[in-house]
């Protein structure tokens, strides 16, 4: 009966109780729908970050990093495909490319690149560009003199298909090194950035080019999920000598991605934390409004021999059920409309139209995510009913003889 | 044979502080109520009467004196102790805002059972029993709102007597009533009292309700003007 009586209680304003439904739906659509928001704008921009040319796990020389030419290579790549196969989790690809700075030359045009010597079987199932070609085709394995260039690149370039395109950087043996190419493919990608940096050849045109016998600069490892990257990172680190190795994870290599989602985090939880605040006063000032218009019904209560354990009872039951209804609501709207909008996405770029130049897509497609989806409830139930407490104390705490001569 | 009290008030004072104002509620008041009486506390506005009622009630303490309930001291007991005490052994029946809205009949009776925790079906069955005594059968399902107020009267009645207390405080019961419904309501509580042998104490200034009264207290300035028995008075 006690539970029917808060029930009854809460529609005995209906109206003030469908105001303060509506601010606790609002609210809970809104952190839902936020939340999955942003998680979809951070997790494609990790996505795009891991497809350019990242992946999950890169291992390279110690001093690839700091200073990227070919003599701080991997010497015997075998070791690291030995220490690799064993660990990768069922669903991981990995690949072996030589990335070099060059400069690309036509008859009109120079512009400094990132040369990339692919195996273009493997090379596809790890980074974007195997199904970035729009135009012409994808490298074949022993494909001598073809070259992949970004449709921006292209653009500036002025050159198309089947153009040459000339080559130049430091090779093995400290001299100029330059080779001519043909334009096989011309590709896509999500930012004109990455169209203008990278070139693709084979793995055996750049040792040609570079006179590089044997030797990679990187090994690049796929993941089938994020989560898996921190674990496979340690044992793959223990497994190899490092130094003169270094292995290091997406974390590391994509310093402003981490830090961007890091940031998105922080806009999340301040953000639940800013609702819940608005929330919380709503709460409380309706539970206040109906606890003092119900003093004399509490002091009846109180008279009858309820105990203020009880009356607290009573009032956080009320709580709940507001809370209850709301949170319900709130998580069907949320979960609905991030549903509706997963497929078409939400096209951002009248807002933040500089999106695609750190890396990012104009549409955001939100994403639900388990944990932001219990964070957001939490906080709003758990929450919720700590602050209901005090509205419930205030009517717990009314002598009856008072209360009973409340008028 | 001497009946035993149910109610014994020793000395009693009472005093409120309104602003900077000392009043002086109760002033030295000893009563005792035995078993069965029906007893009115009859007295102008403002004389104590009400304050006395809630003192034996345990919802109010004195500042001096002693209140002894079936022989507890109630200055002694807990606020969580007088609760039980008000729960297990005292009856309110209040001038107005007597009923939970929110409830219906059948069930504002059985609320204070449910604190008692006497099982649903011994709710019900009490409840439906006592809502028939008092004249209320077939209206177990209305609401206060659906209730005149002389039935809403009737179900305070029937819930403060449902559980068998000790003894029913009354605080002006007829006062919202017409004088044909307080009559009525009067015959109720007093047919109680004499079936059932239910402790009745109740607060009036209203004639009508006095002539009903087996024992008769007048306050007045927060001290007892006048105790008389009127054995047979009363009459419907």
């Amino acid at each position: 009966m006690h539970t029917l009586m808060a029930w009854r209680n809460i529609w005995r304003n209906p109206r003030r109780t469908l105001v303060i439904l509506t601010a606790v739906v609002i609210g809970v659509w809104s952190m839902i729908f936020l939340g999955a928001l942003m998680r979809g704008l951070t997790n494609q921009y990790l996505e795009i970050g891991i497809s350019t040319l990242t992946g999950h796990i890169q291992v390279h020389h110690q001093d690839f990093r700091s200073d990227p030419v070919i003599q701080n290579r991997i010497d015997r790549p075998g070791r690291v495909a030995e220490a690799l196969e064993p660990l990768l989790p069922p669903g991981s690809h990995w690949t072996e490319r030589i990335r070099v700075n060059a400069i690309a030359n036509t008859a009109r045009h120079a512009q400094g690149v990132t040369l990339v010597g692919i195996d273009p079987e493997r090379e596809a199932r790890v980074s974007f560009i195997g199904g970035a070609v729009k135009e012409g085709n994808y490298l074949e394995p022993d494909d001598p003199y073809g070259i992949l260039v970004g449709k921006a690149l292209a653009e500036d370039f002025e050159t198309r298909l089947d153009r040459r395109v000339v080559l130049m950087s430091l090779g093995v043996d400290g001299k100029v090194a330059s080779r001519a190419f043909r334009i096989r493919g011309i590709f896509r990608a999500e930012t004109e950035a990455t169209e203008k940096q990278y070139m693709f050849v084979t793995m055996a045109a750049a040792r040609d080019m570079l006179g590089l016998e044997r030797g990679v600069t990187e090994a690049a490892v796929l993941l089938p999920s994020h989560e898996l990257t921190g674990k496979t990172a340690e044992a793959l680190e223990r497994r190899l000598p490092t130094p003169p190795l270094a292995v290091q994870t997406w974390r590391d290599l994509l310093p402003l991605v981490r830090v961007t989602i890091e940031l998105y985090d922080t806009f999340i939880f301040l953000w639940f934390l800013v609702v819940f605040i608005a929330m919380a006063f709503g709460i409380v000032n309706t539970l206040l409004m109906a606890v003092f218009e119900r003093v004399r019904e509490f002091g009846l209560l109180k008279a009858l021999g309820m105990r203020p354990r009880g009356i607290v009872q009573g009032v956080l039951t009320e709580s709940f059920f507001l809370l209850l209804l709301g949170t319900a609501a709130g998580n069907a709207l949320g979960v609905l409309s991030v549903n509706l909008l997963a497929e078409s996405g939400i096209d951002l770029s009248a807002l933040a139209g500089r999106l695609a130049e750190v890396g990012m897509r104009r549409v955001g497609y939100p994403q639900l995510q388990a944990g932001g989806f219990r964070l957001a409830n939490v906080v709003v139930f758990v929450l919720g009913i700590v602050v209901s407490l005090y509205p419930a104390v205030k009517a717990a705490r009314f002598t009856p003889v008072e209360a009973l001569a409340h008028t | 044979m001497e009946t035993q009290s149910i109610v014994s008030l020793s000395d009693v004072t009472k005093t409120y502080r309104q602003g900077r104002v000392q009043i002086t509620a109760l002033d030295g008041v000893s009563l005792e109520v035995p078993q069965g009486d029906f007893l009115a506390l009859a007295g102008p506005s403002g004389s104590g009467k009400t304050t006395l009622l809630n003192l034996i009630g345990g919802l109010d303490r004195a500042d001096s004196g002693s209140i002894r309930l079936n022989g507890n001291d109630l200055g002694a007991m807990s606020e969580s102790e007088l609760a039980g005490m008000r729960l297990e052994q005292v009856g309110f029946v209040f001038q107005s805002y007597n009923l939970i809205p929110v409830l219906s009949a059948e069930e504002n009776v059985e609320y204070v059972m449910l604190l008692q925790g006497v099982a649903a079906r011994e709710r019900r069955e009490k409840a439906r029993a006592i809502l028939d005594d008092v004249g209320l059968e077939g209206m177990y399902d209305r609401r206060p709102a659906e209730l005149s107020g002389g039935q809403q009267q009737r179900v305070a009645v029937a819930r403060a007597v449902v559980s068998g207390p000790s003894i029913v405080l009354a605080d002006e019961p007829t006062a919202n009533l017409d004088s044909a419904t307080g009559r009525a309501l009067m015959d109720m509580m007093r047919s109680m009292n004499e079936a059932k042998g239910v402790t009745f104490v109740f607060s009036t200034h209203d004639r009508m309700v006095m002539d009903y009264a087996g024992r008769l207290i007048r306050i007045r300035d927060g001290r007892v003007a006048g105790d008389e028995r009127r054995e047979g008075e009363a009459e419907s």
